[in-house]
């Protein structure tokens, strides 16, 4: 399959290993992996502070980078972060509509039915919940809240894991409880978004898991900024870093990255 | 100048003389004081996170409110998945309402026929000024001096107790709950369940200090504290003539007003005394009869996890020889007009108050209901309340409303009526941010006017992923960039680390990689 890689902008800036180890994954499927290069942001933190005609360029521009998707140039269009992925597809037309762009409302809607989060990819597209990865680790898996209740990924990521060979897989209480992060949330209301995070890093604690797995690294910058602050020794890794290695190749993310949490 | 700075101090609640005094009155209770009684109950003076960066700190509260909000998810799910047909219940929810909406005019109409034809009398009031009065000359031409309420939200909206009481009536809350945020001179702080951020422990220093008769517990079982409630109570239930209640949903084709309650006290309120006054929101409508038995599965099982509320009373006008032979309805507009207004903002009117959606939240489990500064706490409070008020200007402190949420979407999912109202909240983002538009840019807006550019392009996203390297600067030997003590980051720093960015973005690591694709 010829996949179009959406790397999602925090991705590219501050966590390349997520889209890294993305790559890697689908390389080690069989797949083509693209990166148009003109990509760069959704919008959804723009949309969800309440600027809509600044998130605009930012949909325009997502739009006609993927567009050739439509004529065939790739199969589909993944991005491994939830929250991004469902900014695209619930929020790209809305606000290309509520702008007066009826004609980029309806393109917008085109292309994010092409755009899907990695455990959608993996189980509905490709069909495959078993990649072969192997990660002896202790693993927790905080679901994110845009992957239980915008794309609506349900238990797919869970699905993946369940495969990991290796891997002690420890369920986390509360999983389903928001981490706090909420975007600007957590500047606009730093107090209660503290209070949330500490909740969440509580039930982290609780499991004894060595790494804390998410399929955002918003969330996950947002928890390990916690775990790391109070000296848990608890990693963050992304699903895909999870998925990317194999007993016979483990995949280590590039030197010049950095290690989240620990 | 001692003096200026502990006003500065106690602006921002670090002047420890306060902390003494909020500590002392603590002691002297027994309980954390409550929050004092607002001028405008939709509009208490503070901000959000004005008002949770106090309520945090109540960590008895945060303990309380954690527990009671898990016991009743916990039982509303066990309810719910009980429900083969739960979905298409919720969305005959969504549609009664939206149809009602949609006809509001014609059906408030046909209602106020229908009550009237019945022996009932019909009052309209614009604001909450006009509601009060109305009450309030009703009660007043019966020559007494107290009356008994059933828990309604329309009173508290309008703040009708405090308007009667300045007027020498005496208005006796009749719900537990209700009753122990009257004795402890506080506000609800949550729509069904109006002192969740009590225990025992409080409530039984709050009736032993301001009951009648001042009583002694042996023990805080709530048994015990019930029973001493109910003696209570008894005495004035039998003695009142007048009762006020409000209404969870109101019939237009027949003219039925309805309350679900728990503790029977709402029953005896609306048979026993000879006159009933009744409140109610505009949009608390349904069309027809049958409409009845949708609300009746989604409401109890959504607000308390119950199959079905032990007390449902429903009454058309009056009847002869049985209950109330006077019965006045007072329908209240307050902001809901302007609401409708608003395509997206008005499915907010569909509201059944049934606090599902306060009780998911994450946000309200830790800041609690007065951090809303509004009777209308959690999800639909942050959606409604600045909708009823018109609140635009961000001088507004309502206007903080819609920001208390992350956005989880957990309200959306549990909403018996499917409010959507992460939608709603992003919208009305967007309307405060247009309606402030052409003033003095703030950090915000200057902040996402600069971005806007750079993250809508490949190539400048490059070059900034570039200028990102200098930021390892600031991180230490660790990769991690500690406190920073600028205004911006200070609020992320304080209690996290960030990580330091990497010394190549994805982009440049990809063109190396790939350098032969293009
Ligand atoms: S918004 Fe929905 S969940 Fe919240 S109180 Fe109203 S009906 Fe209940």
């Amino acid at each position: 399959m010829k996949i179009a890689l959406f790397s999602t902008c925090l991705n590219d800036v501050m966590f390349p290993q997520a889209a890294q180890a993305t790559v890697r994954l689908l390389e080690r499927l069989g797949h083509t992996v693209a990166f148009p290069r003109e990509q760069a942001c959704c919008g959804q933190m723009h949309v969800n502070t309440g600027y809509y005609p600044e998130a605009m360029p930012m949909i325009r521009n997502y739009v006609s980078t993927f567009e050739p998707v439509l004529d065939g140039e790739w199969d589909i269009i993944v991005a491994p972060s939830a929250s991004c992925t469902g900014a695209i597809r619930t929020q790209h037309a809305m606000v290309a509509r509520t702008q007066g762009d009826e004609e980029l409302a309806t393109r917008a809607e085109r292309v994010a039915a092409k755009t899907v989060d990695l455990p959608e990819l993996l189980i509905d597209v490709l069909g495959q919940a078993d990649v072969g990865a192997y990660f002896p680790h202790r693993v927790t898996y905080h679901t994110t809240c845009h992957s239980l209740r915008v794309t609506r990924v349900g238990d797919k990521p869970l699905q993946l894991l369940n495969h990991v060979d290796g891997m002690d897989f420890v369920p986390l209480p509360d999983a389903d409880v928001c981490c706090g992060f909420g975007g600007t949330f957590s500047l606009k209301n730093a107090d209660v978004s503290a209070a949330m995070m500490s909740d969440k890093m509580g039930n982290i604690k609780a499991t004894g898991a060595e790494i804390l797995v998410a399929g955002d690294y918003s969330c996950l910058m947002n928890i390990a900024g916690g775990l790391s602050r109070t000296r848990s020794g608890i990693r963050a890794m992304h699903l895909a870093e999870v998925l990317a290695g194999t007993r016979d190749e483990p995949w280590v993310a590039p030197a010049t990255n950095t290690k989240v949490g620990a | 100048m001692l003096d200026k700075l502990k006003e500065l101090g106690s602006s921002i609640g670090l002047n420890p003389a306060d902390w003494s005094e909020q500590d002392i009155e603590e002691q002297k209770l027994g309980w954390y004081p409550g929050h004092p009684t607002p001028d405008d109950p939709l509009r208490w003076g503070r901000t959000f996170p004005e008002g949770a960066r106090e309520t945090l700190q109540n960590t008895q509260m945060r303990r309380n409110l954690g527990y009671a909000t898990g016991k009743i998810r916990t039982k509303r799910n066990t309810r719910v998945e009980e429900l083969p047909d739960w979905e298409e219940l919720r969305e005959a929810g969504s549609l009664i309402k939206r149809n009602t909406l949609a006809h509001l005019p014609e059906l408030l109409e046909t209602f106020e026929q229908k009550v009237t034809e019945r022996g009932g009398i019909v009052h309209w009031a614009r604001d909450a000024a006009e509601a009060n009065e109305i009450a309030y000359s009703i009660i007043a031409a019966k020559g007494v001096d107290e009356v008994v309420k059933v828990k309604s939200m329309a009173t508290q909206e309008i703040n009708l107790n405090s308007y009667l009481e300045e007027r020498g009536i005496e208005a006796w809350e009749t719900d537990l709950a209700e009753m122990i945020v009257q004795l402890s001179h506080d506000m609800p702080s949550h729509i069904v369940v109006p002192a969740i951020h009590r225990n025992r422990s409080e409530v039984k220093a709050i009736f032993e200090a301001r009951m009648e008769g001042r009583p002694r517990f042996a023990t805080n079982e709530p048994r015990e504290l019930a029973m001493a409630a109910r003696a209570h109570l008894r005495k004035k239930f039998l003695s009142a003539k007048v009762a006020i209640s409000g209404a969870n949903l109101g019939v237009a084709e027949t003219g039925t007003l309805a309350v679900y309650e728990s503790e029977g006290n709402g029953r005896m309120c609306l048979t026993l005394p000879e006159t009933l006054i009744t409140v109610m929101g505009i949009e608390k409508i349904v069309p027809s009869y049958r409409d009845i038995e949708v609300f009746s599965q989604l409401l109890p099982r959504s607000a308390t996890g119950e199959r079905m509320n032990p007390y449902t009373s429903f009454w058309t006008g009056v009847t002869e020889g049985d209950g109330p032979q006077e019965f006045h309805l007072i329908l209240l507009d307050n902001g809901r007009t302007n609401v409708m207004k608003d395509e997206v903002g008005r499915e907010a009117l569909k509201c059944i108050r049934c606090a599902a959606c306060m009780n998911i939240c994450p946000v309200y489990r830790v800041s609690g209901g007065h951090a809303y500064n509004s009777v209308y706490p959690g999800p639909i409070g942050a959606i409604l309340t600045p909708q009823l008020l018109n609140a635009t200007d961000r001088k507004d402190p309502a206007t903080s409303l819609p920001f208390a949420s992350t956005l989880c979407g957990a309200c959306y999912d549990v909403c018996p009526v499917k409010i959507n109202i992460p939608e709603i909240l992003v919208h009305l983002r967007h309307t405060i941010t247009e309606a402030n538009r052409g003033g003095l840019p703030n950090a915000w807006d200057v902040a996402m006017k600069g971005t806007s550019s750079v993250m809508s392009s490949g190539k400048k996203m490059e070059r900034a992923g570039n200028a990102m390297k200098a930021g390892r600067l600031a991180a230490g030997r660790d990769r991690k960039i500690g406190h920073i003590p600028l205004p911006v980051a200070k609020e992320w720093t304080g209690t996290r680390d960030v990580p330091a960015p990497p010394a190549t973005s994805f982009r440049t690591w990809w063109n190396d990689e790939h350098e032969e694709t293009k």
